[in-house]
């Protein structure tokens, strides 16, 4: 392709900022494309070729080989490995994971039930993340070295230390059990159950919808720890990298300039400071959404929260193996899919990288 | 010059190889040990180290001995952090866990370094097609949930401790082969590496004696940092009964089966989570301290 020539005309204009676009979006969907069957693969290898034998896990091994081979067959088992990824890739491609074995329900349909729950509660645990984690990241850069700036490391340390089941069962012990602040297990109480319609599938957002204040109320105190939890593992890691960022500015000489001008430290800190970080924070805070999407699988075990998480443990408790891939899949293509938003939006809104 | 001597180790001109190696270590030394933080991470390593080696002789009491008529007691003098639902001594076990958890941290980091190094720096090495289809696979890996893969393999696997240790080190290697590659790209061009090809040397000789160990300190903050997260996921997998099997006094294990009585007896599971956090914090701080010695470009940022 020809370059554009400098003196350009109107039209090459436009065409050259289409392509400083285009470019961009074009790799990201072939990346995209490229990272989902290397996920079907992954999951694919998982399903028919770790497992020693997945036909004696169906017949039993009292079968005989007669039945042995039937059961073979009718799996496709006797057909060439790639012919099988082919195979699997067009039944995925049509919404077909399977059925699951413990629920007898096509495993598509479990997990469009399931979904809305996770993602209410990592919705609300990123927006304590980031409420809390990027104040807290700029007071600590700007206080860099006092003994906040240390609690604030600290804390941001234990979130990369502490379990997510163990946080989940002290909380429930302290909050739930000793103090009384919080509902327990569970997403809502027994008797609540199935009221609302489910129009979004989010339960703080149905009740709403039907007006229903106690359901509404009922939900909020189910969640709040929950989430709270989740929010604690975003803000840890938020703050670590909105601090590291800031510093980064901090230590630049236009800030020196802009406090020798005379301005406000708080109007160097957030406006002249913290402008240049906040496209790098919203990659990191789109790795942190999609990093709860895979920590609330942990703290839906503990709270019993009927969310994908849950959904993929009990399933793997069952070795109920087209649920643990279907819900896999689904978890990672989420994962993949926020990962690369978040590496085009920071490539479109980053000046430096046109 | 005599050995040992500081102004030995501080040697300008190194006479040796060893010297050479003596004197980088003893300035890298210095330095960690004037990090507090890197000081009481590294004594907190120490601990869990000494305490999984003498495990046997420091635990007052057995690790799957029971005694029914001693269940679940609050922590006291004789059992400082109580005893579980079959009067096990908690303290005992935990003690004896500290042997598990160096052995998963053990394994999988002589697993998947090794293996993120030799791919990472063959595919920095040779670039080209072997670096596309290499550095594809790894980015499948790195842009999958670490977790959630690790759950995966486990499910096909079949739960164990060996199998956990081998789920988790599929998870881990693929951050170690970027940065090897990294690493090997801003020097695979450099004259020394022309002169040893001059020089006759193989390809396999030049990445294992020339290229590796260039990486190696840049890999060995990495795997410390990874540490913590490796525990926590081991822990993780325990507790959803899928890595070490009772009565192996596993700390995931442990709170896994606390998790009942967390609201009257909360030490049964509470007291195994402390130890996890401890030596995870050790290799957070031990780890930070490494980078702002080893690695002074990203450092002291956070």
């Amino acid at each position: 392709m020809p370059a554009v020539p400098r003196s350009s005309t109107l039209p090459a204009l436009a065409l050259r900022r289409v392509r400083r676009f285009a470019a961009p979006v074009l790799g990201f969907v072939a990346l995209t494309a490229l990272t989902f069957l290397g996920l079907l693969a992954i999951t694919f290898f998982i399903g028919r070729v770790v497992p020693i034998d997945p036909v004696l896990a169906v017949v039993g091994d009292r079968a005989t080989q007669e039945q042995y081979e039937a059961a073979r067959q009718a799996m496709g088992l006797d057909r060439a490995l790639v012919v099988q990824f082919a195979d699997y890739v067009w039944q995925v491609l049509q919404g077909d994971l399977g059925r699951s074995v413990s629920t007898n329900r096509p495993v598509v349909e479990d997990l469009a039930r399931v979904f809305p729950a996770t993602l209410e509660m990592a919705t609300i645990g990123i927006a304590i993340g980031v409420a809390l984690g990027v104040p807290m990241g700029v007071w600590a850069a700007a206080r860099q070295g006092s003994w906040t700036d240390q609690v604030i490391r600290v804390l941001a340390l234990l979130g990369y230390s502490v379990p997510a089941f163990w946080l989940g069962l002290v909380g429930l012990a302290v909050f739930y059990a000793g103090l009384g602040w919080v509902a327990g297990p569970g997403r809502i109480d027994i008797f609540y159950d199935g009221i609302v319609p489910p129009v979004t599938g989010l339960l703080l957002v149905d009740s709403l919808i039907a007006g229903d204040t106690g359901i509404f109320m009922n939900a909020l105190s189910h969640i709040a720890l929950p989430a709270a939890i989740l929010g604690f593992f975003s803000l840890a890691y938020i703050a670590r990298m909105t601090r590291s960022f800031m510093l980064d500015q901090l230590s630049q000489e236009y800030v020196t300039t802009a406090r020798v001008k005379g301005l406000s430290e708080w109007r160097v800190v957030w406006i002249h400071a913290f402008g240049p970080i906040r496209v790098p924070l919203i990659t990191v805070i789109g790795l942190s959404y999609a990093g709860l999407l895979e920590g609330s699988v942990m703290i839906e075990t503990v709270f019993s929260w009927p969310g994908i998480g849950n959904y993929l443990t009990v399933a793997l408790l069952n070795a109920d193996m087209n649920a643990v891939l279907g819900a896999t899949l689904v978890i990672g293509a989420v994962f993949i899919f926020i990962n690369r938003i978040s590496d085009v939006l920071y490539r479109v809104l980053d000046p430096r990288s046109r | 010059m005599r050995m040992l001597s500081r102004d030995w180790y501080l040697d300008d001109a190194p006479a040796s190889r060893l010297q050479a190696n003596a004197g980088r270590f003893y300035r890298a030394g210095g330095l960690l040990l004037r990090n507090p933080l890197a000081v009481v991470g590294g004594a907190i390593i120490l601990l869990l180290v000494l305490t999984a080696a003498f495990a046997p002789w420091i635990a007052p009491y057995s690790a799957v001995g029971q005694d029914l008529s001693a269940r679940l007691l609050p922590p006291s003098a004789q059992h400082w952090m109580g005893t579980d639902e079959l009067g096990r001594d908690i303290l005992s076990r935990v003690i004896h866990g500290a042997r598990i958890t160096l052995m998963i941290v053990a394994l999988v980091a002589v697993i998947s370094a090794p293996l993120g190094l030799i791919i990472g720096a063959v595919s920095g090495y040779f670039g080209g097609l072997v670096d596309k289809v290499l550095m594809g696979i790894t980015d499948v890996f790195l842009s999958m949930p670490k977790l959630i893969l690790a759950l995966a393999f486990v499910a096909a696997l079949g739960p164990g401790i060996e199998n956990a240790i081998i789920a988790i080190a599929i998870t881990a290697w693929p951050a170690y082969a970027r940065i090897a590659r990294a690493e090997t790209l801003t020097f695979c061009q450099s004259d020394f590496i022309g002169a040893t090809r001059l020089l006759g040397a193989s390809h396999g000789r030049i990445i294992l004696r020339h290229v590796l160990p260039l990486c190696t300190s840049s890999m060995i903050i990495r795997v410390t940092l990874d540490m913590a997260g490796i525990i926590l996921t081991a822990a993780g997998l325990g507790f959803l009964g899928l890595g070490a099997q009772p009565p192996l006094p596993e700390w995931g294990a442990m709170i896994s089966r606390g998790r009942v009585f967390i609201l009257d007896q909360w030490w049964v599971a509470t007291m195994p989570g402390f130890a996890i956090i401890l030596v995870s914090l050790g290799f957070c701080f031990l780890g930070d301290g490494l980078r702002d010695v080893l690695d002074p470009k990203q450092g002291g940022k956070s």
